[in-house]
Order: C-alpha cells, then structure tokens, then sequence
C-alpha cells in the first residue's frame, strides 16, 4: 500500500529525514517508535503533503501512485487520513460542517453520491456512540475550546468518519488519560481490516498494550534504525532509546 | 482561479473605464455644479418650487464646506466641476441586445452567484424591454401593496405625488448641512426610493429594489426616504450580489429612516460596486451618509449589511434612538481584497430613556486591502438606563492587510451599560493545511472559515439574501489565498 523509499526531506536548511525507507501492507499496523527529535513527526507530515517540508530526494509510492506528486487534499481523498499531533482550532466553524465537507468531498471523488444532512447525523451519531462522545460536540465549532482529549478524540471520529485506507495517528496517545487512551484505541481497532494499514506514531509503548502493532519500526535521527515485532517496544521500554542507538553505532 | 478571477476582473474594469471618461449623451450635463445645473435638475424632473427652495440650499451649503479627510482612506482629490450631475439614461443601441453579447466571464460570474436567468440580463445592461419578463410579477407586487395601503415608489414619483410626506419628512434624519457628501447629495440627487407604511400596518412582503418599476437609472446621488408611521413594520432589501456595472465613480447616496412610535424598519444591504482591480486602479468610492431616526417610543431599526465591493467604502448606517425604549441594531460584514479600502461601522446615539443598541461588526481584510471599523456609542446626560453591546472582530488573510478599530465612546449618564469586546485573527496556515489533509480544498476551506466567522450576521439576513451573500464572498476572495 504505501513503499517509502530512501526518503530525504528538509524544513528550511535542515534535513530531517535522512534516507528513510518503509513498507507498509493493507491489514498491517505499524508502530513508529523514537526519541524526540528524531523525525517521527515530519514523516508523518511530509506523508501528508506538509509545505513546510521538501523532498529532496528518495520515492514514496501510495496504492501505485507516485504520492508526493498529489496536492494534500488529494491524497485525504485518495484514502490518506493524519490524525494531528495538535489539532487545530478553527473557531466559527460547525464541527459538523466540516466533517460533512471532508466526507462529501471524498465521496465526490470517488463518484459516490454526496450525504445529505440526515444520513451525515445518522452515521456521525453511529460513530460518536461507539467512540464515547457526545452529540453535542457536533455543534462545536472545530477543537474550538477543546481539552486535549477531547481534541483527540475528534481526530478519531473523523477517522471513523473518513475510513482511510491508510491511517496515521501522530503522537495521538500522548497527554491522553486511560478512559480517552481506551477510546482511541477502540477507534483504531474499529478501523483495523484487510483493507487498511495504520501507521502508529508513538513515543511510548502504553497505546500498544491496546492496540496490537504487526511491526515496531525505531526511528532516529531520520532513518529506521531496527524493525521487529511488538517485543521491540517492550525491549525499548525496559532499556531506553540510548539502547537502539548504541546498537546501531555497534 | 486566480487568473480567472483577473480576468472577470479587466473585463468589468474595461467596462468601467470606459464609462469613466465617457462622452457626454445628448441629453446630459455638461460637466461642472453651479446654482443653474441645480436648477435644470430640479426643472428637468417638474418639481415643485419647495423642492427646488430645498436643493439650493443644500447647494449654498455645500460650496462652505471641506471634504472630510479623517476617515482612514486614500484617494487622489476629486474635482468635483469633472462630473456631470444629470445624465440621461443610456439608450439601447448602445447596449448589447441579448444576453450572447455579454462577455463570457460575466455571465460565469453570475453563474457561481447563482444569479436568475431573467436577472441576468438586466445587471449585465442588456436593453431592458427585449428581457423585462417580469412585469406582470412587479404588478402584482404593486397590487398587494396598495391594497394595504403601502407606498412603494420612486423618489420622483413621491415628489409629484406625495409632496406632503416628502415635504415633512425629506431631510428630517439628514439634514442637508450634515456632512460634504450629505449636502453634495441635497442639491443635486437624480432618484431613489421612498417608502411609507402607514400606521399599524405590517408591509406585506420584503420590500426590493429589484421590483420597483423604473429603478434603473437611478444614478450617482441616490436618495431614499423611508418612513414607517405608528405600529408599523416593514423590511427593506437594497442592493444586489451581481457586480453592478456602472458609469460613475463617485457615489454618494443619503438614506434616512424614520421609525415612529412603535414601529420597526429592518433595512438589509448587499453592495457589490465595482471594486477596482487586483493593482488597486479604477473602481467605485463609496461615499454613503444612512442614517434612521428612532423618533417614537417602542419603535426599532436593524440595519445589515455585507459590503464587498467599491474601491474605498466610507459609510457608517447610524440609529439615532430618540424615543423610550426604542432599539437599534448594526449587523455588519466588510470584506476587503486586493486593494480596497473600507471605512465603515455605525453611530448609535441613545436619547431616550431605556434604549438599547446592539453592534456586531465583522471585517474581512485579504491582499493589500485596508478595513477600518469606526463606531461611536453616544449616551446623551438625560438617556437613563441604557445599554449598549459592541462585537468587532476582524479577520485576516494574509500578510500585507490591515484591520483597524476606532471604538469612540461619549457616556454622559451615569446608569449608561456599555460593553465593547474586540477580536483579531488570522487565518493560519495550519487551519488551511487541517481542512486540506481531511480533504476540503484551500478554496472551500478559505469559505468555510470566512462563513463561519460571519455567521452572525448572515443570520440577520432573510434568508434568500443570506443565501446570496454567502455566494458572494466566495466569490469575493477568491484567490485571496497562495
């Protein structure tokens, strides 16, 4: 589904991601672990068509289409979902409205038909229930006045909304606590099929003792270093991220 | 879309420049204002001697006075001897016969606007009688309306055929000492309309000036007069989402409202003059003096508007609340692109005891363009007990706009409640990224975010219009964004 290949990117002068390259499979889920620093996020970002970040050279090839090539809002619609790191407040606008905009342009691109108001607040009730949330978060503007868990958990209802082929959750577990964590992860499990890859961005292993990871990959300084099960992450856990690096200088 | 937008953009533009420095019709003015052009106005349209005495004095008023200088705008000086004060309406050979005619890019427009076929023709200045199909629907109109007893005409027709009403009321909200453009608009207005709904009467339909027989034409120095008597009500629709075309540039209308005891007016705007294009030439100043006059008890007046167009905008629609109890209201979005200046808001001056005001004002300032609110809350010694709430947020698009807040306040009661919350944002790249990773493109997303933060005062307009504003500032800031 989604071939990075010796990936380079830079914001401004300074290169970020130094030849990385990933193999991700529909029905995988991938736990992207690393310390702060090392380029968990940018991926994710230039993954999503970030401007502030530049290719400088390497592939990445998305369902067979060369995706750095797609502007962002394409590639959402071609299945591409970012849960953010720190979701944006737009004050002003209905949550509602912009969840029924990015459906409906979706469903547009794939030549479905739009959803009309009804069956937009039927499904979105649907997915609010099985997530935890209240209805009334509809009538919010978008994150406008959001704690933090209620920020993240909004990223997990547009997943389920949206249903991504390839969904990546950005440090979504970070600053949660457990009834939000448990949420969040029931969300991503919702969406696990073999249909779909989700790409989890994590400093800490706590998210996998929800949500079962195929491969752990360890990220620093802008390249994967080790890839291995989900024992990686308790391995990394117990010793600390000085342990992978030393591993790779070795 | 940006270059499609330029191109809308130079067509209108041409159109405009051509009609800026046009030849003088056979049955026009010469250039230049001197007491006989007041005159031949005045003789041109039958008027009778007290209006004539009127205009006159306007005219001697006006040569002793200076053209403001304190709003925050920019232009070069106007030569006031440069324009032509009357002309005739222009003949239909010289305007395209059907709608093939008309530039592509227009129509277009008018398309995204959502504009009626049949309208369209009319706002691109097809000759009238080969489109006017809706005749028999202004009739009825005209029908229902005099069954209550509503008058609903042209600003001439009301001097020839309700002198008394005109006489009592014309200038009893503006007096023709006002201000400059108060006193320029006195001597030399060519039309308008007027209203009266008489007592207790609730006007049976929105009022539009899109079903007044004759409207067209109505010209540079517009005046309307609308006078709403006891326990009346009535709502007034002006303007229109199309891009007017029109000959002049300087435009300077005077509005008075009179609301007696009991009574409500709700006057709604849409303007859409011609802005200028993307380098900031051409384009229509916007010189306008509205005011309404709470006069009796009980009575109210709301005014909204969503301005986006002209190339500088000085206007500040103002609630004098005279009567106990009586209520004003100013709902107001400005936008701004490329090089346009705005300078508008709203004066509310409390007289009477109890009396109430609300502003909620929204700037939008995109490209180079300059928004200035400036709003004066007056709370006279002897208005007990009232109350004010002022709402001024401003947003901005990109980095080389401005937005500007002039909030005056001259409290001379001490029971007076006055409340001013003030707001800047900006719409952020993140914003745009956000709705663009969950596949809203940067355009819809620019809308989605300018909606959102006008909903307040769309909510004001009926519903059609809001329908059309909306549509409007789509339009409007189009490729305002990368």
């Amino acid at each position: 589904m989604l071939e990075i290949k010796d990936l380079k990117a830079s914001t401004g002068d300074t290169p970020i991601l130094n030849g990385l390259s990933l193999s991700v499979k529909a029905g995988e889920v991938h736990a992207i672990m690393g310390p702060n620093g090392s380029g968990k996020s940018t991926l994710a970002q230039v993954i999503a068509g970030h401007e502030d970040y530049v290719v400088t050279s390497g592939s990445v090839v998305y369902k067979g289409k060369d995706l750095l090539e797609l502007d962002p809002e394409e590639r959402a619609r071609e299945g591409i979902f970012l849960g953010f790191q720190y979701p944006v407040e737009i004050p002003g606008v209905n949550n509602a409205y912009l969840l029924k905009a990015a459906l409906n342009a979706k469903r547009k691109h794939h030549g479905q038909e739009e959803v009309d108001a009804f069956e937009f607040l039927k499904l979105a009730k649907e997915k609010m229930a099985m997530l935890g949330m209240d209805p009334k978060f509809l009538n919010r503007g978008v994150n406008e006045g959001f704690s933090g868990g209620e920020k993240k958990r909004n990223e997990i209802l547009q997943m389920a909304m949206l249903e991504p082929e390839l969904a990546i959750l950005d440090e979504t577990d970070s600053g949660l606590d457990i009834d939000a964590l448990k949420a969040v992860a029931q969300g991503v499990n919702a969406l696990r099929s073999p249909d779909r890859a989700i790409v989890l961005v994590t400093h800490y292993q706590r998210l996998l003792d929800y949500v079962e990871p195929d491969v752990v990959h360890v990220l620093s300084g802008g390249r994967i270093l080790r890839s291995g099960d989900k024992s990686l992450a308790l391995e990394l856990e117990e010793k600390g991220y000085d342990w992978v690096r030393e591993a790779a200088n070795a | 879309m940006a270059t499609e937008t330029d191109n809308i953009e130079s067509f209108v533009n041409q159109r405009y420049k051509h009609g800026f420095v046009t030849d003088i019709d056979s049955e026009g003015f010469p250039p230049g204002l001197d007491e006989d052009v007041v005159r031949a106005i005045s003789a041109r349209k039958n008027e009778p001697e007290f209006m004539l005495e009127w205009r006159l004095r306007a005219y001697r008023l006006w040569l002793e006075m200076t053209e403001p200088a304190w709003a925050h705008v920019h232009y070069p000086p106007i030569d006031f001897n440069e324009i032509s004060y009357f002309s005739a309406p222009k003949s239909d050979k010289d305007r395209p016969k059907s709608l093939d005619e008309v530039d592509p890019k227009l129509l277009e427009t008018y398309d995204k606007l959502g504009i009626p076929l049949h309208e369209r023709a009319r706002l691109a200045g097809v000759a009238v009688d080969a489109v006017f199909d809706s005749v028999s629907v202004a009739t009825t109109f005209k029908e229902k309306l005099s069954e209550a007893g509503v008058i609903f005409c042209s600003f001439s027709e009301a001097v020839r055929n309700h002198p008394e009403l005109v006489r009592k009321y014309l200038g009893s909200v503006v007096p023709q000492r006002d201000n400059f453009y108060a006193a320029l608009n006195s001597a030399v207005f060519s039309d308008g309309s007027f209203v009266y709904v008489p007592k207790g009467v609730r006007c049976p339909m929105e009022l539009s000036t899109y079903f007044r027989i004759n409207a067209a034409n109505t010209g540079q120095f517009e005046r309307t007069l609308i006078v709403a008597d006891e326990g009346s009500y009535v709502s007034y629709l002006e303007g229109c989402t199309a891009p007017m075309r029109d000959e002049n540039q300087l435009h300077a209308a005077v509005v008075e409202l009179v609301a007696l005891e009991g009574a409500e007016i709700k006057y709604s705007t849409v303007q859409n003059w011609y802005p200028g294009d993307e380098n900031g030439k051409g384009g229509i100043y916007n010189f306008v003096t509205k005011r309404g006059d709470c006069r009796g008890a009980n009575s109210k007046i709301s005014w909204t508007q969503v301005e986006t167009g002209s190339a500088i905008t000085w206007k500040y629609p103002s609630c004098i609340l005279r009567g106990d109890n009586s209520v004003g209201e100013f709902y107001s979005v400005a936008v701004a692109n490329n090089f346009q200046q705005a300078d508008t808001g709203t004066k509310m001056i409390h007289i009477g005891r109890n009396t109430r005001s609300t502003i909620v004002s929204k700037g939008i300032s995109a490209g180079h363009a300059q928004n200035a609110y400036r709003g004066l809350v007056r709370v006279m010694p002897q208005a007990r007990d009232a109350r004010n709430h002022t709402q001024c947020d401003s947003l901005l698009i990109g980095k080389d706009c401005g937005a500007h807040t002039f909030p005056y306040m001259e409290i001379k009661n001490p029971s007076a409640r006055v409340e001013h919350e003030a707001t800047t944002s900006k719409i952020s790249a993140n914003q745009l990224f956000y709705c663009r990773q969950r596949g809203i493109s940067e355009e819809d997303a620019v809308n989605m975010i300018v909606n959102g933060f006008c909903k307040e005062v769309f909510k004001e307009l009926p519903m059609e219009f809001a329908v059309e504003a909306q549509a409007l500032l789509n339009v409007s800031l189009e490729g305002a964004v990368g």
